[in-house]
């Protein structure tokens, strides 16, 4: 009952929610070592702990329910949303009371969804089961970092993931705040530390994930 | 000022409705937007034809029986302002107006742009009270209530029931017009009794009535004409999750 | 026939207590057996069908609103007033049963009004049990203000929203017996007709309002909650929907209607501003603590009020009560309002208004403190208006809001016809020819939470062995075909003109002649002219749509019928009151400074109206008021 109510999925969006958030945090960092000018020796390295170690393993199933309930629960409470205003208004003034992004975050989580895919096919999928086409660095680990410069060297690769990252930007301006009020936590004097801890949040997340890329083809170019 | 009127028109709850459109000259700047209407309606009745039906009865904010969506907004395009109280100064000659009616599959139109909002009374029905029965009560001074907690009780308790929280929502969620009873009671000591039973038996028939869920958009607030907080709905959250985590195993 | 208000024996301080110990009882298991019928949710109606629920009675209760919480019990703004002398300040229950008395210039019943002083205390104990969220103090206490000029604190009050609050708490309470199914609840149902068997009250006609379905509904009694007729004056500060339609059927099925012409002008409403205004909005009175009203000593002064030097304002209740100034009661600052408007020297388009200034005000304690006082009032001023009347002087007019008259009732709230009750604004009782400010609320609760769930037990335990009431009665047969007669036959008028189009034109002459001042004269024309217009309307009024849908114009015009009806009896009930007392003042009837004049010895008496057929003289029977407490006395406020 408790999770199959209206609110009870919205406890379950907000718990995977900010659960992706805290991953999100270290696949940034782990990310950004490969900007280290060492030839990817240090993020390999990371890469290969990632992928080692027995707590990471567990955890990554960890992460892809954590995906796929946040996702299927989307789905689910966006069909159940639309069959509750069976017809539609003639003028929509949305925007004079909400923000885009709060009202678009089934678009946004598309896009991320769509993003995912891809993602997953080009690196994490690479990493798990194309290792001979990767070859070894000077450290003897998988050398990730080969494919990520060659990556992001193509333009159109280089676009879709920096359009995607904003979409995961949008997602998080919403998202951030919105698990904490989800979860009951909303207090005049803790909320607005939470709203701007988020905002922070999501930009240096966003322009995190989206400096990579554009580092990686401008100096291809 | 000249109007133009686009207005939804619907001869019952199982018809088709279409828009119709008006045009309506000399409306007074000082009139009130249900004075236009009715001026609209006199002219129709004596052109023999049907008036529009629209709900409304004290027009002077309170009832919360007044109901329709103005150019995509739930009351009109001013702030804590119901449709009663929206005057025709806001508007400029030469506008075009589109009215439509609440718009959810909890609040069935009955005709033009008159809805059944019958589901929120349901919902007070299923636990959106204190159990007291007259003459129960002790003396009023034996109950202390911290001023500032009767303040916020109040704020929430302001809620006129009118749906524009609904009809505003991109869901349809009723949650804020549901957190706004669960947190008026909750907030007293006269409601704590209940306060758990309360949150699960009022969430269990907002579900059953086919309202959507919150999706955090704050709509509900802006176009709230009593100004009733979102904090409201996280303290509903907060409410329902400690209510189930307690809840005994059937 | 003889009216026996069935008063008990004893002191004034006993009867209510005697009443409660002896009469009859249900036993539970037969309260189950009984249905009554409520009509009207408001806080009356809302408080009787929950608290008759809770007894155990079966209960099923009619509202024309979609919502039982949408009554206009909800529009009250002041407060509610009850004797708990909490703030140590000398009240008790009879100070307060005798400034009800007083303020009603000695025309309600001693024995009524003692026992609505004598319970107000328990209503504010069951409302805060409930939830309502009263104004409290810092210590967590309840706070009390002081409200409509009485010496004490007693006003209870949550924010300028009691009445609101006081009827959500009602509602819940009425919500929570639906829940349970003790109530059954008809929303959107409008009571046409009331179905008489052998003399009594068997059971009610309404009318879906949705469908358009006329249904039968049987039960052992009626209960009326059905609110003011103030809307016969087409403007007032009522509802759009407050009608008089239910209990003027009971009138014309035999309850006696008493003193029809009480009607309460509020003299702090915004004026009227154009042809097309649909009502108009009550200020709280509160806003007389601080604004001063006055005129231009000049007539048809035209410049802007900020143009006119002080010495040319005319701050006439400061210079005719001086001892009251602003403060005056309702009817007398309403009647002073009128009386230089008269005179040509109002304000405002129309010259049908009058200034009400805060400029000093704000002088002496800075614009902060006026803000804080009466911010939200200032805000919805300017909302309807346009105006900052933190700038420029607001301008108020008197309206029509409230009717001290109503269905005459005795000391157990039943109508003249046995198992027919009256509660809440739709009696006469209590307040007599004018009501004090926050005793609506007081009085609407009293009777649905503290007096009729008690007194009802008196008729409802002679039915216990009555059995089922019968919907197939041909009692019903009769009114069902009676109401869905006259709805074909408005249907069939197929005139040219709308039914506000008729109201408007009652409204007027029942405003101008029957209202703030009558004459003779007046109300010799009015008696004309309304016939005329209710003849016009049953004529030449079109009503479109069909019967068998929701169908707004439809409800209008079967209110409006009811109104010229009524407007017959409040002209036909001033003719004969020869005297000015409360709420109503006759021109010929006033001291040499224009004061009104009571005449005791001559009309000391409730004015109950008994109809006698269509298009007869309604008789009317005197139930003489005896005071044993108190001594009447001329009301002064100079």
């Amino acid at each position: 009952m408790m999770f199959t109510s209206s609110l009870g999925r919205k406890y379950v969006m907000a718990l995977t929610g900010l659960f992706l958030i805290s991953f999100l945090v270290v696949h940034l960092s782990g990310n950004l070592l490969s900007l280290i000018p060492d030839g990817g020796l240090t993020f390999n390295a990371f890469t290969h702990f990632m992928e080692t170690n027995l707590v990471i393993k567990v955890m990554e199933y960890v992460l892809f329910a954590g995906f796929i309930i946040h996702i299927l629960q989307s789905v689910v409470v966006t069909l159940i949303n639309q069959r509750a205003r069976p017809s539609k208004y003639a003028v929509n003034a949305g925007s004079a009371s909400s923000t885009w992004a709060s009202r678009n975050m089934g678009i946004l989580g598309t896009i991320i969804f769509i993003f995912l895919v891809i993602h997953l096919r080009d690196f994490f999928f690479e990493l798990k089961f194309g290792d001979d086409e990767l070859g070894l660095d000077a450290s003897g680990n998988v050398n990730l970092y080969k494919e990520v410069v060659e990556t992001f060297a193509m333009l159109p690769y280089t676009a879709l993931y920096i359009v995607a990252m904003f979409g995961l930007g949008f997602h998080l301006w919403h998202g951030f705040a919105s698990s904490f009020r989800s979860l009951g936590l909303m207090h005049s004097k803790y909320t607005p530390a939470i709203v701007f801890i988020g905002k922070l949040y999501t930009i240096i997340v966003t322009a995190g994930f989206i400096i990579i890329p554009l580092y990686w083809y401008l100096v291809q170019l | 000022m000249n109007l133009t009127l686009k207005v939804w028109r619907q001869k019952n709850s199982s018809a088709k409705g279409t828009f119709e459109t008006y045009q309506l000259d000399n409306v007074d700047v000082h009139a009130s937007f249900l004075e236009m209407f009715d001026v609209l309606n006199e002219k129709l009745i004596n052109e023999g034809k049907e008036p529009v039906a629209f709900d409304h009865d004290c027009r002077e904010g309170i009832c919360g029986t007044c109901s329709m969506v103005i150019n995509g907004r739930a009351h009109g395009p001013l702030q804590n302002t119901t449709t009663c109280q929206l005057h025709m100064r806001h508007f400029k000659d030469g506008d075009t107006i589109v009215v439509e009616p609440w718009r959810s599959k909890a609040f069935p139109v009955l005709k033009d742009l008159v809805v059944d909002r019958g589901a929120f009374d349901r919902i007070i029905a299923a636990g959106g009270f204190v159990s007291v029965n007259t003459g129960q009560a002790p003396d009023a001074n034996t109950i202390p209530v911290k001023k500032e907690k009767a303040e916020l009780a109040f704020d929430a308790a302001a809620c006129i029931g009118c749906g524009a929280c609904v009809a505003a929502c991109k869901n349809s969620s009723a949650m804020l017009f549901v957190s706004a009873k669960v947190s008026h009671l909750a907030l007293l000591p006269q409601g704590n009794a209940e306060r758990y039973s309360r949150v699960l038996n009022m969430v269990a028939q907002m579900d059953k009535e086919g309202f959507g869920s919150c999706t955090n958009t704050n709509a509900c607030e802006a176009e709230c004409p009593k100004g009733i907080s979102v904090t409201n709905i996280a303290r509903l959250n907060r409410e329902y999750l400690a209510a189930s985590l307690a809840a005994q195993k059937k | 026939m003889a009216l026996d208000s069935k008063i008990p024996a004893g002191s004034l301080e006993e009867k209510w207590t005697r009443f409660r110990s002896t009469v009859k009882l249900v036993s539970p298991a037969n309260k189950r057996k009984l249905d009554v019928l409520v009509i009207g949710t408001g806080l009356a109606g809302a408080s009787a069908a929950a608290s008759l629920a809770e007894l155990g009675y079966r209960v099923s209760a009619f509202t024309f609103h979609d919502s039982p919480r949408r009554a206009h019990s909800i529009a009250a703004q002041g407060g509610i007033n009850a004797a708990k002398n909490y703030r140590n300040d000398g009240d008790s229950t009879y100070r307060l049963f005798y400034d009800t008395i007083k303020g009603g210039d000695y025309r309600a019943r001693e024995a009524n009004v003692y026992r609505l002083a004598e319970v107000s205390g328990n209503i504010i104990d069951q409302c805060v049990a409930q939830g309502v969220p009263f104004a409290r103090e810092y210590g967590g206490l309840l706070d009390n203000r002081s409200f409509g000029g009485v010496q004490v604190e007693r006003t209870f009050y949550a924010r300028g929203q009691t009445g609101q609050q006081l009827l959500i708490g009602a509602y819940q309470a009425l919500e929570r017996q639906v829940g349970l199914g003790n109530v059954q609840m008809y929303t959107r149902h409008e009571m046409l007709d009331v179905v008489i068997r052998n003399g009594r009250a068997v059971g009610i006609i309404v009318r879906d309002l949705i469908t358009g379905e006329i249904q039968r509904h049987a039960g052992h009694a009626v209960v009326l909650a059905t609110g003011g007729y103030g809307n016969v004056f087409f403007l007032s500060t009522n509802a759009m929907g407050c009608n008089v339609t239910a209990i003027w059927k009971a009138h014309k099925k035999g309850a006696f209607f008493g003193n029809p012409c009480f009607t309460q002008i509020h003299p702090t409403c915004l004026p009227q501003h154009g042809d097309y205004q649909s009502k108009l909005t009550l200020m709280s009175e509160s806003l007389r603590n601080d604004g001063r009203v006055w005129v231009p000593k000049a007539k048809g002064d035209k410049r802007r009020p900020e143009e006119i030097p002080d010495a040319e304002r005319d701050y006439y209740l400061e210079r005719k009560y001086p001892s009251f100034g602003n403060l005056v009661p309702r009817d007398i600052a309403s009647r002073a309002a009128k009386e230089v408007c008269d005179e040509g020297r109002g304000v405002g388009t129309t010259g049908l208004a009058v200034y009400l200034d805060f400029a000093d005000a704000i002088k002496r304690l800075g614009q902060k403190v006026v803000e804080a006082r009466y911010g939200n009032l200032f805000e919805m001023y300017e909302k309807i208006t346009g105006d900052n009347p933190y700038q420029t002087p607001m301008m108020i007019y008197p309206a029509v809001h409230y009717t001290m008259g109503g269905l005459w009732v005795d000391y157990n709230l039943s109508t003249t016809v046995p198992g027919l009750y009256a509660i809440g604004e739709c009696n006469f009782s209590d307040h007599g020819a004018n009501r004090l400010g926050a005793s609506a609320l007081m009085q609407g609760l009293a009777d649905g939470y503290f007096i009729l769930p008690y007194t009802i037990g008196e008729y409802l335990s002679g039915e216990i062995l009555a059995g089922k009431n019968d919907a197939k009665w041909s009692e019903f047969d009769e009114a069902e075909n009676a109401v869905k007669s006259k709805i074909e036959r408005l249907f069939s008028i197929k005139g040219k003109h709308s039914v506000d189009h008729f109201h408007r034109q009652l409204g007027k002459v029942m405003w101008d002649d029957c209202g703030m001042a009558r004459s003779k004269d007046s109300l010799s024309r009015a008696a004309v002219e309304i016939r005329k217009i209710r003849d016009a309307f049953w004529n030449d009024v079109r009503i479109t749509g069909a019967p068998n849908e929701l169908n707004p114009e439809l409800e209008k015009a079967l209110r409006v019928a009811d109104f010229f009806e009524l407007g017959e009896l409040m002209v036909q009930d001033a003719m004969h009151r020869e005297e000015s007392c409360g709420g109503h003042f006759r021109l010929e009837h006033q001291t040499p400074d224009g004061e009104a004049l009571r005449h005791d010895d001559q009309f000391m008496y409730v004015a109950a109206y008994e109809y006698k057929g269509d298009n007869q003289q309604e008789a009317m029977h005197k139930e003489d008021l005896k005071y044993e407490v108190v001594k009447p006395s001329q009301r002064s406020y100079k």
